[in-house]
């Protein structure tokens, strides 16, 4: 049995996981058939005045807002700015990150040395403000770049990981074993690294995912991300706050949404861990 | 290019080199001929002189043993040969390594890379590590294949399968499909060596082939190895602390200790009469079945590390022979008999007398003796 078949049965076998990977499933699915779902176009207003803040009805299944645009429907495109962002941003990251980790791992100690500690320092900048002191200096900035901002401050613990796999991959006897039977650097990695550090990776970016949608719904939350009228779960959070107490479906619908995809990425991130490792109990 | 070159082609082996006059120079060019081998690590103890001007010959179809301690630098030779120190380590200038006529050190990575796997197979010891997890056996031999030799996907995969038939795989076809850990030891250690001889090399380097493996699957593995190397013609170079499988498969033998070749000879001279106090003392370390039982001798004291190497001979302060000169001035490998030479000032003066004296001698953990006393 191929060892990623053997951490698919292990995953299958993981109650919680299992059902956190259906829920990303459905919401991907969601997000992608967004125009087929949708009962109504997110921003439309049929009527401002008389359709302001309806409860969730047979017309409206969640209710609608202030300006009388449908909560589901702009719950459904929320979830493609959520989820794109999120997958954009997290793959990009991971795949810095996995890029310097294996370059780091592979080089002379020199050039390790200056991307660790180059590394060290990034992982004591303040995140969030960062992104929140450029966001705020780029008045208009575009999805592109709140995704490229993240992207780029988001993959300095994968390339730790990454790194010190390689580092332990390059002592291993198999990878000396290869290099004795001829085997070059290019070899070497796409055969021997990649695919004991795909594991890690996948992991990685799966955790990734869930933070990085937390991360852009908090921006659009403060104004800084996707802006309105184009729905994000953020910015739909934040519309529904003044309303809280009399229409609570418009900030409730995307929080439980927000609440729900975050944690299932989290327990499927946890659980691809588990069923990746080598150590777990069969 | 061509099949198996120099061997003889043919079970017929060159003639042993007790009757071959001396061993180094003359006769065909060697396959193998290691001088001067300097490879030091900078570790933060200092600099640790892990082979210190090793000189080593193989030459074709031969079967030579590399005995010593671990920690003696038997291992890095290996690797040094190969050029696969890494990092801390360093091959010192002056180190040469010739292979079929080509300097080893000074190729081209890409010719280097073309050399390993190829006419010069290594196996490792751990049969469990050495292989990569997560890619078929089958996979695993037919990338070696198609890394060194024009062959398709499909001709490579082929090939893998004749070589796990080769070296006694069941059901071949479906092994090549299993992952290393569905295969016992055993199976994994066959695996390895269908690797490693699955482009036909012209001189196998064995590092510890069979020490992770139980004693009647070791015997399994050896008698594959020899049958393979007949019909393949190739040299081996055999590196072990096991003085017993010297003894039975090798014809000439290099013992290691501190970084430096102490003693060479023909296997049966070697174990008739050790001339260095170190072969004798490691000889006089291993139990036979055939005296009575008593507590086994041990070399007193411990290998001292690379880093600190005693000055002057490097064996004297566990040698129960040393005097003055021993701390003082290093021995170099003096003539100690036909074909055979010691690290050792008392190379000449003792091997005879030494072996008379001691008729319990150990000889070769339990088999023949050989036939002539003195060397």
């Amino acid at each position: 049995m191929s060892p990623w078949r053997r951490a698919w049965s292990r995953f299958r076998g993981n109650r919680f996981a299992l059902a956190a990977a259906v829920v990303v499933a459905a919401l991907a699915l969601a997000a992608l058939a967004a125009p087929a779902l949708a009962p109504a176009d997110p921003l439309a207003q049929p009527d401002p005045v008389g359709l302001q803040n309806l409860p969730p009805s047979a017309e409206f299944p969640l209710g609608t807002d202030r300006f009388s645009r449908d909560v589901m429907s702009r719950l459904l495109y929320g979830a493609r700015v959520s989820l794109g962002i999120g997958a954009v941003a997290a793959l990009l990251a991971v795949t810095i990150g996995a890029g310097v980790g294996l370059a780091a791992g592979l080089a002379s100690p020199l050039v390790d040395q200056a991307l660790m500690r180059g590394v060290d320092v990034a992982l004591a900048l303040p995140r969030v403000f960062l992104i929140l002191l450029v966001l705020a200096l780029w008045e208009g900035a575009p999805a592109g770049a709140v995704v490229a901002l993240i992207a780029a401050t988001g993959w300095f613990q994968t390339s730790r990981v990454v790194r010190a796999l390689a580092l332990r991959l390059r002592e291993a006897e198999f990878v000396q074993a290869a290099r004795a039977l001829g085997a070059g650097r290019g070899h070497l990695v796409l055969r021997h690294f990649l695919p004991h550090l795909a594991p890690a990776v996948v992991v990685s970016a799966t955790l990734d995912v869930g933070n990085i949608i937390l991360l852009e719904s908090g921006l659009s939350y403060l104004g800084l991300g996707v802006k309105p009228p184009a729905p994000s779960w953020g910015n739909m959070i934040l519309e529904g706050k003044d309303q809280i107490l009399t229409a609570p479906w418009v900030a409730l619908a995307p929080g439980l949404a927000l609440l729900v995809t975050v944690l299932a990425f989290n327990l499927a991130g946890d659980g691809l861990r588990d069923a990746f490792d080598p150590r777990a109990a069969r | 290019m061509s099949g198996p070159v120099g061997a003889g082609g043919g079970p017929q082996p060159p003639p042993r080199p007790a009757d071959n006059g001396p061993a180094m120079a003359p006769g065909p060019a060697p396959l193998l001929e290691i001088a001067d081998l300097r490879v030091t690590f900078a570790t933060e103890e200092g600099v640790a002189r892990a082979v210190d001007g090793v000189d080593l010959v193989v030459r074709s179809g031969e079967t030579v043993g590399l005995v010593g301690e671990s920690g003696c630098g038997k291992s890095v030779t290996a690797l040094a040969v190969l050029r696969l120190v890494e990092h801390p380590g360093h091959i010192a200038h002056g180190s040469r390594v010739r292979f079929e006529g080509r300097d080893l050190l000074a190729l081209a990575e890409r010719d280097i890379r073309a050399v390993r796997g190829n006419h010069l197979g290594l196996i490792f010891q751990e049969p469990a590590s050495a292989l990569n997890p997560v890619l078929t056996i089958g996979s695993q031999i037919a990338e070696v294949i198609r890394a060194h030799q024009h062959a398709t996907r499909s001709e490579a995969r082929w090939r893998a399968i004749e070589m796990l038939r080769a070296v006694g795989i069941p059901d071949a076809e479906k092994r090549a499909g299993h992952y290393p850990h569905q295969l016992s030891g055993g199976m994994r250690q066959r695996a390895l060596i269908a690797i490693a001889l699955a482009c036909r090399p012209h001189l196998l380097i064995a590092d510890e082939p069979t020490t992770a493996l139980d004693v009647t699957i070791q015997a399994e593995i050896l008698e594959l190895l020899d049958g393979l190397q007949r019909s393949l013609g190739m040299a081996v170079l055999l590196i072990t602390h096991n003085l017993g499988l010297v003894a039975e498969r090798t014809r000439r033998v290099y013992v290691m200790y501190g970084g430096q070749i102490v003693e060479e000879a023909p296997t049966d001279a070697l174990f008739a009469a050790p001339a260095h106090p170190y072969t004798r003392g490691l000889m006089a370390a291993v139990p036979r079945l055939d005296s009575p039982r008593e507590r086994l001798a041990a070399i007193p004291g411990q290998v001292p590390p690379a880093t600190a190497w005693p000055p002057a001979c490097r064996f004297h302060p566990r040698c129960p022979l040393a005097f003055e000169r021993c701390t003082t001035e290093m021995p170099p490998l003096l003539a100690a008999g036909e074909a055979r030479k010691a690290r050792c000032w008392l190379a000449n003066s003792r091997t005879v007398g030494r072996a008379d004296e001691r008729t319990d001698a150990p000889t070769q953990a339990g088999l023949r003796e050989p036939g002539g006393q003195g060397s």
